[in-house]
């Protein structure tokens, strides 16, 4: 593995994406613009928002990233770019990397502009600070990527990698605690959001709510999704062959 | 590192292709073959679609699975590290980012071979596509993304020079100046391997190899192949050479 080519790698990606400037203002301004809409939506519940907002912060990138990876790592399979890469003296853990960073950057964009929205005009109100917060959301939107990447390698065309969405992303968003309280769930829904990475977000996410001090639980639960975004890249990176059939 | 100009009395073959065996899909692909391809020349890969000649060529590269035998390039097992800055691989279909410039695709692959952004123009110009080097490669036709994504290997001065059927859909004109850089390549000591299923582009090889169905029905230079066959041209030599099998099967 090399960090130049790394680097390179991550400066391809990023050029890439700004080519495509319809992608770039959606993957910038939709976020902001849907916390704006739930915040209008639970105007008379300023409490609940805190909650709801809150984890958005979280969910938004993790979606996205595992959008656009998905779909451009399928593009690099499908397009043949892949088999080539595997022929210059790029490594497998180069082209994850450059794909985390320059994702990365994006998820990193995004999170700071649907967060400043959200604390400065929406009154998103939280004990501990709004940097933890964003910390959370990067590393929840690397699981999203690691995700991405691995579904990649089990979908043909584009239309089949957006149908993993409601497969993978969805079960955990509507388990994670967004929608409903995990407390108020049955015993074995309970098990399975137990289960899932995002949930993990969502419980660091709430310690920060409700605490000013970066607690041993928060750290715990990040170090729990922080796993799981190691587990989904090593999956992820396995699915990168440098000899197919 | 680039050969030296004083050639040794015997140089060792750029590429050897020993007993190699190929399945896909539980299907022999290719069928015990063995060749070598001397250094500082253009072997022709020629046959029908469907033959195994990219098969064959993903082999010489090192992206192919291989079922059994060994390929050897510059005395490197294929596909290994020493050899990811020495060999370079065209594809059949231009493995170039549609969503990138010509230029910006050139100069990734140049960075990724530890080369310049001068080195990258200079492949850009090789290729006859600095009047376009600006524009988005979606946006090329396709004898352009062809000669963008050749660029993409030229960049790294490559010894071993490996392309899949580079001249499909390509104007004679362009066609032929690029047959005149491959000559050039050749003449400079680096070894190429073109496949094509043109067999008026089987003249420009120093040496042919005929597959069909997963095996060399020809291994020899164009001139010993008319000659061998008593035919003219080679379509007429090919044509030869499998009826010939046909009647010994």
């Amino acid at each position: 593995m090399s960090l130049r080519i790394t680097l390179i790698t991550a400066g391809r990606i990023l050029r890439q994406l700004l080519n495509d400037r319809r992608t770039v203002v959606m993957i910038l301004a939709v976020p902001a613009l849907i916390i704006s809409l739930i915040s209008a939506i639970m105007d008379a519940a300023p409490a609940v928002f805190d909650q709801v907002g809150l984890i958005l912060l979280a969910a938004f990138p993790f979606m996205l990233m595992f959008m656009i990876t998905s779909i451009t790592l399928l593009r690099e399979r499908t397009g043949g770019t892949l088999e080539r890469l595997m022929t210059t003296p790029t490594a497998k853990m180069d082209l994850v990397g450059g794909y985390a960073l320059a994702f990365g950057v994006c998820a990193s964009l995004q999170t700071a502009i649907a967060a400043t929205v959200a604390y400065l005009w929406l009154d998103l109100d939280t004990v501990g600070s709004a940097w933890t917060v964003g910390l959370i959301a990067i590393v929840t939107s690397l699981f999203g990527m690691a995700l991405g990447l691995f579904v990649s390698a089990f979908a043909s065309t584009e239309f089949q990698a957006i149908q993993f969405m409601p497969v993978l992303i969805v079960p955990q968003l509507f388990l994670c605690g967004l929608i409903w309280p995990r407390e108020q769930m049955a015993g074995w829904l309970q098990g399975v959001s137990d289960a899932l990475p995002l949930t993990y977000a969502v419980k660091a996410l709430q310690e920060v709510q409700v605490s000013s001090d970066l607690t041993a639980a928060m750290w715990g639960d990040l170090g729990i999704v922080a796993g799981a975004v190691v587990v989904a890249t090593v999956l992820g990176a396995a699915t990168l062959r440098r000899r197919t059939g | 590192m680039p050969p030296t100009d004083a050639k040794p009395s015997a140089p060792p073959p750029a590429i050897t292709v020993d007993r190699l065996v190929v399945d896909r899909g539980g299907r022999s692909v290719l069928r015990d073959l063995s060749t070598t391809v001397p250094a500082g020349s253009v072997t022709g890969l020629l046959g029908p679609s469907g033959s195994g000649k990219t098969t064959l060529i993903r082999s010489i590269v090192g992206t192919q699975k291989v079922k059994s035998g060994r390929v050897t390039v510059l005395g490197d097992p294929a596909g290994s590290k020493p050899l990811r800055n020495r060999v370079a691989y065209v594809t059949q279909d231009a493995s170039i980012y549609p969503d990138l410039s010509v230029r910006s695709n050139v100069a990734y692959f140049a960075a990724l071979y530890g080369r310049r952004r001068a080195d990258a123009m200079a492949a850009i110009e090789r290729v006859g596509m600095g009047e376009f080097a600006g524009r988005l490669a979606a946006n090329l036709s396709g004898g352009q993304k062809t000669r963008t994504s050749l660029a993409c290997a030229l960049v790294c001065e490559p010894e071993v020079l490996v392309l899949d059927e580079p001249t499909v859909g390509l104007d004679p004109v362009i066609r032929d100046e690029l047959w005149s850089q491959f000559r050039a390549l050749a003449s400079a000591g680096k070894t190429l391997v073109v496949s094509s299923h043109v067999m008026d582009e089987a003249d420009r090889c120093d040496r042919l190899l005929l597959l069909r169905e997963g095996l060399f029905i020809a291994d020899d230079t164009p001139g010993d192949l008319r000659a061998a066959t008593g035919t003219e041209n080679l379509e007429a030599a090919f044509l030869h050479l499998i009826r010939e099998l046909e009647e010994t099967r």
